[in-house]
């Protein structure tokens, strides 16, 4: 069990770490386009990248048909080499984007997350390149807003 | 400040697969409330991850990632008793960060 005063002293540590690390991301301002962008074509364009085409070595995962369109789990993954930025999107939310990932050397281009989808849509996994090209798989995931399963 | 963020983390051969359960509303925007005001989006923006101290995934989200936001990812290098953190922070600058060993 951990008491207050060592819970304390950790969160110290932590911060500590990364007032020195300076997390130098959150210094960068937030892609608002992006993130306003209502279609799939429009945010590859405002995250800046030149080329997008479909691909096999990126793939999306998911249900295909999701009871609660609150909680639908997103698998997406490439197994490309030189892969930046991961993104998630669903077609035919207010707006496309659901998030993206900055890939490292360090961390495998594979990300699973829970998105929020209005009604049945196509989703996207997109790999941008280091290069600036993009790659994308897509799926169909049916959402059925009634839970009844119709 | 927020709840605490659950965070497992788990060493395969090199790799660690981390899972991450934040707690946070993730407030869309859209939603309107009973008076038909619309709700404030509320959700979180940016969110990093590291090991031992050194940055290895960062992202930004939407609004339209789920309420109590799961996040699953592998990090590479990584063996039983690194330490893995993780940070988010919203668009009302609040902002928290969860510390967990690979086990």
């Amino acid at each position: 069990m951990q008491n207050r005063r060592e819970t304390l002293k950790q969160s110290a540590v932590v911060a500590g770490l990364l007032a020195t690390a300076g997390f130098p991301q959150f210094a960068q301002a937030y892609n608002n386009a992006a993130f306003q962008a209502k279609t799939a074509q429009d945010v590859i364009k405002a995250m800046g990248a030149s080329s997008l085409a479909e691909s096999k070595d990126v793939s999306i995962g998911g249900p295909d048909i999701a009871e609660n369109g609150a909680v639908v789990p997103l698998k997406v993954s490439s197994t490309l080499a030189g892969v930046k930025q991961m993104l998630v999107l669903v077609e035919k939310n207010p707006a496309a984007m659901v998030g993206f990932f900055n890939v490292t050397d360090a961390v495998e281009a594979n990300f699973s997350v829970r998105a929020k989808m209005g009604q049945s849509s196509d989703v996207y996994a997109v790999a941008i390149m280091n290069d600036g090209k993009a790659f994308f798989a897509k799926k169909e995931v049916k959402v059925t807003l009634g839970g009844c399963g119709g | 400040m927020a709840d605490p963020m659950r965070i497992r983390a788990k060493a395969t051969g090199n790799i660690a697969n981390v899972r991450v359960l934040m707690s946070h509303e993730m407030e869309s925007g859209q939603r309107k409330d009973a008076a038909g005001n619309l709700v404030p989006a509320h959700f979180i923006q940016d969110l990093s991850a590291s090991l031992n101290g050194k940055v290895v995934m960062s992202g930004e989200w939407g609004p339209s990632v789920s309420k109590n936001p799961f996040l699953e990812f592998n990090i590479k290098g990584a063996k039983a008793g690194d330490k893995v953190a993780v940070t988010w922070k919203d668009n009302k600058g609040d902002t928290r960060t969860d510390e967990t060993t690979v086990a």
